[in-house]
């Protein structure tokens, strides 16, 4: 996997937040190389300066130092080519279903009947085709957010970066999403960096996983996931993963309240 | 007295009603309302006339106002002071809101901007409105121009204040959102900025409309010889109650109208808020 080409290059990234200048930084000289076509997730303790991580990626905060490169280039703000997935989904209310997903591609001045093919295969791939036209406040958490995983691959992106996406759903949505998500990923190949705090969730969807220290945020290990594309969330191998990132996830945790 | 006050937001959005009823029931409680509030109307002139409390010209019952508007319509002038209230706040309306809604939306979304104009506006605004209709009178004398200039004044305020904070209120991921499927800053402002605000904007839009009828009376009394206002003071210089109040049930109408169709508005171009 770390074989295939870079496609984000993290360097040495430190972000502070200048509320006041001795405020501790969220992110201290933070490293990180995603292979195209990873599913990388970053896994950390609430605070530790993950979605500040993914919002400087995503170009909506500048780093204090360090640069992002996407193939090579550095990045300088938001742009098509970087999806955004966000925990709260950030529809469009006063758009439907439909016109949500095809946000992106009226964006690039694709013409109506080819904005509605995309659309509609998107739809269907999240299995949302009959609500195309509703409005999203008729919709529940877990349809919204596939609304927003099919906007994010209708525009075509090399990149979705995608920030604690099931953290508001129910236990059971979550599992189903993650379901959606992994056969998505294996249809679509996309580079996909993927934060969360469910440790579970990292295991089932990712090709590594990197731990991150309670604040200021650091990488404390990578784990690379060995298991198949399509995971077993009750096999020995899957537990095992699952309670050896547990104990280290832990570790961080007790620093918090220490 | 202070939940009352409270509830104040939620009186300008429900009336005294409250959240809906089922349709049928509230139909039929309006209507037993109003009947019961003419019934009052009817027993208390009746009393005054029976009893000799004082002279019944100043309490006419309902049916004798109801009549005299209804003489007035027929007879034809009723149309001319109606098109002349209904001119003047159509004109001065549309003028305050075209120019509350076009710097209220620039305002909003440019820092710069707005930092220059609100100062001026913090200064202006607490200025009773009424306080300045003779200084208009005096710039730019008693005729038409003031009493639409006054309106247009009057009724900015409320609406660029509410399009200032429809703009600022918008939620900031909405724009990233926007943003990260690619959309540059003219995109951003024409398909986010703009239906974003939209709901806000047109409560403002409702609240300068139902502020219009409130001030054309005013100024209708001040050097007009036509308009509803007019009806109504010259009323008062010859004891005409009848007319009085009939002029102030036309407004009341009037007024009833506009908001009704801001809403009609309102539910045409919001149906994504409350879709059936």
């Amino acid at each position: 996997m770390s074989r295939a080409p870079l496609k984000i290059q993290i360097q040495k990234v430190t972000k502070t937040f200048a509320r006041d200048a001795r405020s501790a930084p969220a992110v201290v000289d933070f490293d990180l190389d995603v292979a195209e076509r990873e599913l990388l997730c970053i896994l950390g303790p609430s605070g530790c300066g993950k979605s500040t991580l993914l919002n400087i990626v995503a170009g909506f905060i500048q780093p204090t130092s360090g640069t992002v490169l996407v193939d090579g280039r550095p990045v300088t703000g938001p742009g098509a080519e970087r999806g955004v997935v966000f925990q709260e989904y950030v529809l469009f209310p006063w758009l439907t279903v439909a016109g949500n997903v095809e946000f992106g591609p009226l964006l690039q001045g694709v013409a109506a009947e080819e904005r509605r093919r995309t659309a509609a295969r998107y739809l269907e791939l999240v299995g949302l085709a009959p609500h195309a036209h509703k409005f999203p406040v008729q919709l529940s958490g877990g349809m919204k957010q596939r609304v927003a995983i099919a906007r994010a691959l209708a525009n075509n992106p090399a990149i979705i970066l995608m920030d604690e996406p099931f953290g508001a759903l129910d236990a059971q949505t979550r599992e189903v999403l993650q379901d959606e998500l992994s056969r998505i990923q294996r249809v679509e190949h996309k580079t996909i960096l993927f934060i969360t705090h469910s440790i579970r969730e990292a295991v089932y969807l990712a090709d590594r996983v990197v731990v991150m220290t309670s604040a200021p945020g650091r990488i404390k290990r990578v784990f690379d996931i060995e298991l198949p594309e399509v995971r077993d969330r009750f096999t020995r191998e899957f537990t095992e993963y699952e309670s050896e990132i547990t104990r280290m996830v832990k570790e961080e945790v007790a620093k918090v309240h220490e | 007295m202070g939940t009352f006050i409270s509830g104040v937001p939620d009186l300008m959005e429900w009336g005294l009603r409250g959240p809906a009823l089922s349709s049928r029931r509230a139909s039929t409680l309006r209507f037993v309302a109003v009947a019961g509030f003419l019934v009052l109307w009817s027993m208390a002139s009746g009393i005054v006339v029976v009893m000799k409390l004082f002279n019944p010209i100043f309490l006419p019952g309902p049916w004798v106002v109801i009549g005299k508007v209804v003489e007035m319509g027929v007879k034809g002038q009723l149309w001319a002071h109606v098109g002349a209230t209904m001119e003047r706040v159509a004109v001065g309306f549309t003028t305050g809101a075209v120019l509350a809604l076009l710097l209220g939306i620039v305002a909003g979304h440019v820092r710069v901007v707005r930092n220059v104009v609100e100062p001026i506006i913090e200064l202006l605004r607490p200025i009773p409105p009424l306080a300045v209709l003779p200084l208009f009178i005096v710039w730019i004398g008693i005729g038409e121009t003031s009493k639409v200039g006054f309106i247009t004044y009057a009724t900015f305020f409320p609406m660029f204040l509410t399009t200032v904070h429809a703009v600022r209120q918008i939620d900031p991921l909405l724009v990233r959102a926007a943003q990260s499927l690619g959309a540059g800053s003219l995109q951003v402002f024409r398909l986010i900025i703009l239906p974003a605000a939209l709901p806000e904007i047109l409560t403002g839009v409702r609240l300068g409309v139902a502020l219009s009828f409130f001030v054309i009376v005013i100024s209708e009394f001040i050097g007009a010889e036509h308009g509803l206002g007019y009806l109504i003071n010259d009323g008062r210089n010859f004891f005409l109650v009848p007319q009085m109040l009939g002029a102030a049930i036309v407004l009341g109408l009037l007024g009833y109208t506009g908001n009704a169709l801001v809403r009609l508005l309102e539910r045409r171009l919001l149906r994504w808020q409350s879709p059936s």
